[in-house]
């Protein structure tokens, strides 16, 4: 379905290899001669690509140009740090429990690439294929979750439709009390689905980036698009001009700004999403859970927070901090459903900008600019398609074209009438 | 919980209220044909802007439609207008 070039990591004196025998021998000198994951770098005047955002699909973007299509001669510039927009607020969880054929080979490519990840970049991931499940309340559901499973089968992943006492046995935790508010009567398991270590995609892709030639440019925020003869041809930054032969505009949550710069809009609104996390508690929960009725989907973390969250903010919104009412609504969902998180302390909340398109599926490909690439609109689950996004979005700047996965994901499907309706086809929160 | 105000009713709650889209967007006249660029635009672009953003809402406990004008990053209400007997483009 996909061809995948495999590179041997070169020797690079900058950039230490992690494994067992590197920990023994930095261990003899105290661990004071670690160098750093990456390099810091002051920009270049000329560029073949200029990628705008290092989260993780900016940088896993650079990082596929560099490796499987031998483009090294790539910038990543970023506003603020590498990683701290929407790649460091998620909750982790990766999975391609979706309906439509599109998006399954869209987000399974995504699981894909993440399942060899962490050997791939030389830095531990942490994904753990726990499984997730989206439950069902009520026979109706179950009929709904039925169908889903059969999409998701014929589409080409697993998955598995489990009756109540399945559900019992495997996530006992749960509130199965036939006076609960949404009782359980089973669900869709997907077993491949699970979490991974959030920041570590971005540092991981940041350090094989950086050690296959890739220049990460920290605190250089974009002023404006350099527009000549109808074409971006590069970009004004904090610390100047910088041109490049392609620009891609990676920038989840405010991809509208930037694209008032460069002179269109595009169909998105941008909200807030909100995430929690609880003190530590003792491993109760060694799956991802999600239930649309009660909006709530939860795991355990490694640490053993429990790390929740739910559906947008109803009022569109750039502040990164959550609105009270969305709270009520997933805290109430989370204790419902697992009445024993009721004595729970929450640790910390937080809150990260995504933007929505009208069918909450992506957009990656060209911009009415021409020399203008986007990858955004990934709504409340860029995370998981962190390795997909760059690997598709590297493919349309390095071919001048579409991969046949991002093909159905072009700003043009609007005008065409294609929509790929997962928010209401999958029921998933968006 | 923010609080919005209605024209009609006041402050109130916002969870009373549904955020319908952006103002300023003008139904294409369907009596002659239009291009699919043009219908498109007109379902689907936003300018959804960081900072001040004019929008029309609905309050749903008095079902009245009505503009507000917002800055979507501090969230402070700037403006509300009623849309009851006036004419808007």
């Amino acid at each position: 379905m996909y061809t995948y070039v495999h590179n041997k990591q070169e020797a690079d004196p900058m950039t230490l290899p992690y494994s067992a025998w590197q920990i023994a021998k930095q261990s003899l000198t105290n661990h004071k001669n670690w160098t750093p994951a990456w390099r810091t770098k002051q920009p270049k005047k000329h560029y073949d690509v200029i990628v705008i955002g290092a989260g993780g699909h900016g940088l896993a973007t650079a990082y596929y140009l560099a490796t499987q299509h031998n483009i090294k001669h790539v910038a990543v510039l970023e506003k603020n740090w590498l990683g701290g927009g929407n790649t460091g607020r998620n909750t982790t969880a990766i999975r391609s429990n979706y309906f439509y054929p599109e998006s399954v080979a869209l987000y399974d490519l995504s699981v894909r690439l993440y399942e060899n990840l962490s050997a791939e970049l030389n830095y531990n991931v942490m994904f753990s294929q726990r499984g997730m499940l989206v439950m069902a309340h009520s026979e109706a559901e179950m009929e709904m979750a039925s169908r889903m499973t059969n999409a998701m089968q014929i589409n080409g992943t697993d998955a598995e439709l489990w009756g109540r006492k399945k559900t019992a046995k495997r996530i006992p935790v749960l509130n199965y009390s036939d006076t609960a508010r949404y009782p359980i009567h089973g669900g869709v398991w997907q077993s491949r689905a699970g979490t991974g270590r959030h920041d570590a995609v971005a540092w991981g892709y940041a350090r094989a980036a950086d050690k296959a030639g890739v220049d990460i440019i920290q605190n250089c925020e974009v002023t404006d698009f350099i527009v000549e003869g109808g074409r971006c041809q590069g970009v004004n930054t904090q610390l100047g001009e910088i041109r490049g032969e392609q620009t891609a505009m990676v920038v989840a949550g405010h991809s509208s700004p930037l694209a008032s710069l460069a002179g269109f809009s595009l169909p998105l609104h941008s909200y807030a999403l909100q995430a929690f996390v609880t003190e530590p508690i003792k491993p109760v929960l060694d799956t991802v859970v999600f239930s649309p009725s009660y909006g709530t989907y939860v795991s355990q973390s490694d640490k053993g927070g429990l790390v929740f969250g739910g559906a947008l903010d109803r009022v569109p919104s750039y502040g990164q901090k959550g609105n009270l009412p969305m709270q009520e609504q997933v805290i109430t969902g989370l204790i419902e459903m697992m009445p024993i998180a009721q004595r729970a302390k929450l640790l910390r909340h937080w809150a990260g900008i995504v933007d929505v398109t009208p069918d909450s599926s992506p957009l990656i490909g060209g911009t009415p600019l021409p020399g203008l690439a986007l990858n955004c609109g990934w709504g409340t689950g860029g995370f998981k398609a962190i390795p997909a996004g760059g690997f598709l979005t590297a493919h349309y700047l390095a071919k001048g074209g579409h991969h046949e996965i991002s093909k159905p994901f072009d700003l043009s499907r609007f005008e065409r009438g294609e929509l790929i309706d997962e928010g209401a086809a999958s029921g998933i929160a968006h | 919980m923010q609080q919005f105000p209605c024209p009609y009713c006041g402050l109130r709650n916002e969870t009373e209220f549904h955020f319908a889209a952006e103002s300023g967007k003008t139904r294409p006249d369907t009596n002659t044909p239009i291009d699919d660029k043009h219908w498109s635009d007109y379902l689907y672009q936003n300018y959804n802007p960081k900072g001040t953003s004019k929008e029309v809402w609905m309050h749903l406990a008095c079902r009245e439609v009505f503009l507000m004008t917002r800055d979507t990053v501090n969230m402070d209400v700037l403006e509300v207008q009623a849309l009851r007997g006036e004419h808007h483009d």
